[in-house]
């Protein structure tokens, strides 16, 4: 029965191939350092779940903000749990993704024909790093509050534009209500939407060009 | 190459992706359902006898109108519902005191001394003075609450919602 199913459906969909092409495709010897490609999917994707869940209970606006997180945090069964694989999630992902880049840019996974690979790489880096951003300022504590305060003043000290992109930022002149609806906003839908475009161009010409072998001592 | 007797090297990884990938889940995901439904299994004891005053304020044989406020913490925030009741003082000295919350689909209903009924304006149900159903397409009679006299006040057993 599950053998004819799954044969029906194999014939429409192509399951089979796609399972050969995304997982039994062929790799050289390799080790641990790359698994973590993988482990970074793996936390995007526990990220974006448990993302989801606290938009359950969270309000983005200044007077809601910090009492839907204690809420969430005291109030409903396991919240603790979800913001808490959240909140170490993002920091965890931050390093992985980083440690990623390194490995590719010290095997020197980067060269011909990955060059774009790398490229992509890059910009899911610095995608990444605007999640911790834009994340930090939600729960609307006091450091959250200053952290922003100063990046976002950081970004005002770039020459002639500096002061525009400052308001750009924060949506005005002050850190506001303005200043929380975009960041939750950038934080879940911008981004992620665009991570996730990102990493299925990044997937694609990982399986049609293959991973790189280990460096050899004459390489 | 020979089958071997032992589990091959993929077949390992596999049940062992298999297991570490369920346990994982199952870590993430049974606590995710608690956390959804979470709000709807916490019941607050909220009940409270309200004071409505002087028994003597209220009429023989007339229902009144008595309003209470009650705050209610939902989640992040405190809301105040408004409730109002319809106390009537009987002859004998008995004293019932009706929701005026329409057993319908919950409008407030209203009463109409020159009809003799409570009427809910959204869709006529009218409801006898003991709050018995009259006409319309209510389900059941008017809401009873619990009431009891200390030292001639009134007070009306709210029960939580």
């Amino acid at each position: 029965m599950f053998q004819k199913t799954f044969t029906w459906l194999d014939e429409r969909l192509g399951l089979k191939t796609i399972y050969a092409t995304v997982l039994d495709r062929k790799v050289p010897k390799v080790n641990w350092w790359f698994t973590l490609g993988s482990a970074s999917l793996f936390l995007f994707l526990l990220q974006g779940f448990t993302g989801i869940m606290l938009t359950v209970y969270y309000v983005p606006s200044p007077d809601h903000a910090y009492d839907s997180i204690q809420y969430i945090m005291t109030g409903v069964s396991y919240g603790w749990l979800i913001r808490g694989i959240h909140h170490w999630g993002s920091s965890l992902m931050v390093l992985i993704v980083f440690f990623h880049m390194l490995r590719t840019y010290f095997f020197g996974a980067y060269k011909y024909p990955r060059e774009f690979t790398w490229v992509t790489g890059v910009f899911l880096l610095i995608l990444t790093l605007g999640m911790g951003f834009t994340g930090y300022l939600l729960p609307w504590n006091q450091r959250a509050y200053w952290a922003t305060t100063v990046a976002t003043s950081i970004a005002g000290t770039v020459p002639f534009i500096g002061n525009f992109i400052n308001e750009v930022l924060r949506g005005g002149m002050d850190l506001s209500a303005v200043t929380l609806a975009r960041f939750f906003s950038v934080h879940i839908w911008w981004f992620p939407a665009i991570i996730a475009a990102l990493i299925g161009v990044h997937l694609y010409m990982v399986i049609r060009l293959g991973i790189s072998s280990v460096p050899k001592e004459d390489d | 190459m020979p089958k071997s007797p032992q589990m091959s090297r993929r077949e390992f990884v596999g049940i062992v992706t298999a297991a570490v990938g369920s346990v994982m889940g199952a870590l993430v995901g049974i606590p995710t359902i608690g956390y959804l439904i979470a709000p709807s299994l916490s019941k607050e004891a909220a009940d409270a006898w309200i004071p409505a005053g002087p028994v003597e304020s209220y009429p023989v044989g007339v229902p009144t109108l008595f309003n209470f406020n009650r705050t209610k913490v939902n989640g992040w925030e405190k809301t105040v519902n408004s409730y109002g009741v319809y106390i009537l003082r009987n002859e004998d000295g008995t004293i019932l005191a009706l929701s005026n919350i329409c057993t319908h689909l919950s409008c407030r209903v209203n009463w109409k001394t020159e009809e003799n009924a409570y009427i809910c304006p959204c869709h006529d149900a009218y409801f006898a003075i003991d709050g018995q159903i009259v006409s319309g397409p209510q389900p059941r009679p008017l809401n009873e609450y619990e009431t009891k006299v200390e030292e001639d006040s009134l007070f009306i057993h709210y029960l939580g919602s």
